[in-house]
């Protein structure tokens, strides 16, 4: 064997063994919540890491078979769905206009829309809280889902407009020449060309409803409407002696981002970096 | 949520849309446009920009939130804020953990995405695995540490014995606490960064570097003069959306310590919470967000005119960062 395919060999088991590294750091704690919810507490003080002796799926068992878990996964998807689909109607609405018509305020317009970019969540959640409860939409589901509609506009017009540019104007002409009036061209040509858009946008907005928590903290006093991250900061303070069944509820919670993540990892990472290269 | 786009840009003025149908108005062509614009409109004027005029309407009274705001005290609130120690530590806390952004976690993840670049075996495995944190949520991710670092039923103690400190006290000690707040956002974030520099990466064309290389630069010359400016748009980024995204953070320190002990972790948006739900001085947490707001604001248009000057016209965006 030469020399440089020694060091190359040599270099591959470096980087090999960095990211096993970097993997380790991400793995073990998930690992260990995993397994620890399989086990009872005094498993846990006395042997944290390895598996469990004896399997005590009781933890596990006890969260599904109650219905506030059940009760909190049917609330965030419930808001993640519905509040996507109004987004992403009302973003595709606005990004047709703003990509295939001219008319005079329309970069002011768009651009009050890309200035809404730049309001951090948390500076509007107080003024929101006090607008919500005067609309009396406090413990009602559109009191999460209306405000993260309207913060995950811009973004979305952005993108939807851009993808929105690149299909011909031949397309168009040709639709209204058929006979299709604005609304069916947008409804039967453009958004079903625009579906891989469409479909980006609609994840990106899925995870950051998902992952929600400050606005339902605030919005929902009725532990009935609690979503999941509520619910495991709850959960974490009403059982906070008997970590295993902390970790249990914090593993379940997790199971369905994770599934999400391996589904639709592909439209996550294109829509992150697409939106950034604009 | 936060996207930042470059103002009317000359290509901003579409080219499937100037002329053409600006030149042939046709019946009902407005109706259409107010039609199509209202719902997002409506949402957006409502819920995003009307939220923003009544919290810098209330920061000038002091109110508990309820009724109306009556008793108006001028700016008293704001010199209140810079006045609280709290207050001034969470900007002093917000730039250390900008630093400290800055100096670890981008350059790390840097450094990943150059590596998930190189022709590695089960390099797919990998990315999928870093990037995983950045799905879950920050409520999830802190509740999951604050348990791994417990001293007694976590790892706290096995990872006290490798390094040969008391690991379980880190949140407890005010020394070490915004450290291992840091440490687990970028557990969460890196992910995000690297996928973005690793997207930046393979978006350069490989006879750029091969060009370097046979003009005889090395692989650490070939990084430092031809990719690492290439890359130069999307770290400019990442470094907007870390900014924005540490001057909002919450709910990953209102769960691992909700702040304390005494005020070490603490940030503003914690110091508006506590104040604004907790102690009901509605007008004064309302300075205190308009001082966020003011901060980000200022931070974005600074450097958009100064640092992302030249780069494309496109959207920056911190979809899903923070929240």
């Amino acid at each position: 064997m030469t020399g440089t395919a020694k060091r190359a060999r040599a270099r591959r088991l470096v980087l090999h063994l960095v990211c096993l590294a970097v993997g380790a750091l991400i793995v073990v704690p998930v690992w260990f919540g995993v397994l620890g919810g399989f086990k009872d507490n005094g498993q846990l003080s006395t042997n944290p890491l390895g598996w469990p002796d004896p399997w005590v799926p009781g933890n596990y068992t006890g969260i599904l078979t109650t219905g506030v878990f059940w009760r909190q996964l049917g609330n965030s998807v419930l808001i993640a769905v519905s509040g996507t689909l109004l987004m992403v109607g009302a973003a595709a609405l606005a990004a047709f206009v703003f990509a295939r018509f001219a008319f005079r305020g329309r970069e002011t317009l768009f651009t009050l829309f890309a200035v809404g970019l730049m309001f951090p969540f948390a500076v509007a959640i107080l003024p929101l809280f006090v607008l919500l409860r005067g609309m009396g939409l406090l413990d009602n589901p559109l009191g999460v889902i209306l405000p993260q509609a309207a913060f995950g506009l811009p973004i979305t017009i952005i993108i939807l407009r851009q993808f929105f540019r690149t299909i011909p104007g031949e397309v168009e002409e040709a639709a209204i020449l058929d006979g299709c009036t604005p609304f069916g061209f947008f409804w039967r040509v453009l958004l079903p060309m625009a579906r891989p858009a469409l479909a980006t946008v609609s994840v990106l907005a899925i995870v950051t409803s998902w992952n929600n928590f400050m606005l339902p903290l605030v919005v929902f006093t009725d532990q009935s409407w609690w979503t999941l991250p509520v619910g495991v900061q709850a959960f974490q303070g009403q059982y906070a002696d008997d970590t295993a069944r902390v970790l249990a509820y914090v593993v379940l919670s997790m199971l369905p981002a994770l599934g999400f993540y391996a589904i639709a990892e592909r439209q996550l990472v294109g829509g992150l970096a697409g939106s950034v290269k604009g | 949520m936060t996207t930042l786009q470059t103002p009317t840009t000359p290509a901003a003025a579409g080219p499937a849309t100037t002329g053409r149908r600006g030149r042939r108005p046709r019946p009902g062509r407005r109706g259409t446009l107010v039609a199509f614009l209202t719902p997002a409109l409506a949402l957006f004027l409502l819920l995003v920009i009307a939220p923003i005029v009544v919290a810098s309407y209330a920061s000038l009274y002091k109110w508990n939130g309820f009724g109306l705001p009556e008793n108006f005290v001028g700016l008293d609130n704001y010199t209140r804020a810079f006045a609280d120690p709290t207050f001034r530590g969470d900007l002093w806390r917000a730039l250390v953990l900008i630093v400290l952004s800055l100096v670890i976690q981008l350059p790390a993840a840097l450094g990943l995405a150059m590596l998930l670049n190189q022709p590695l075996r089960g390099r797919s495995v990998y990315r999928l695995v870093f990037f995983a944190p950045y799905v879950l949520s920050e409520v999830t991710t802190a509740v999951l540490f604050t348990l791994v670092f417990s001293p007694n039923r976590g790892l706290g103690g096995t990872i006290s014995r490798w390094l040969g400190a008391d690991a379980g006290a880190v949140f407890a000690d005010p020394d070490t606490v915004l450290f291992a707040v840091f440490l687990v956002v970028s557990w969460k974030y890196f992910g995000l960064y690297m996928i973005l520099f690793l997207a930046a990466r393979q978006g350069i064309p490989k006879e750029l570097s091969e060009a370097a290389t046979t003009d005889g630069a090395g692989a650490w010359q070939t990084f430092r003069y031809v990719t690492l400016p290439l890359l130069g748009p999307t770290i400019r980024i990442s470094v907007f959306l870390s900014v924005i995204g540490t001057i909002q953070l919450f709910d990953m320190v209102w769960v691992l310590t909700g702040g304390g002990p005494i005020h070490a972790s603490e940030t503003m948006a914690v110091t508006m919470y506590q104040y604004g739900f907790r102690r009901f001085e509605v007008g004064y947490a309302s300075a205190i967000s308009i001082v966020m707001f003011a901060l980000s604001l200022v931070f974005a248009l600074f450097y958009q005119r100064v640092v992302l000057r030249r780069d494309t016209e496109g959207a920056l965006t911190s979809q899903g960062v923070q929240r």
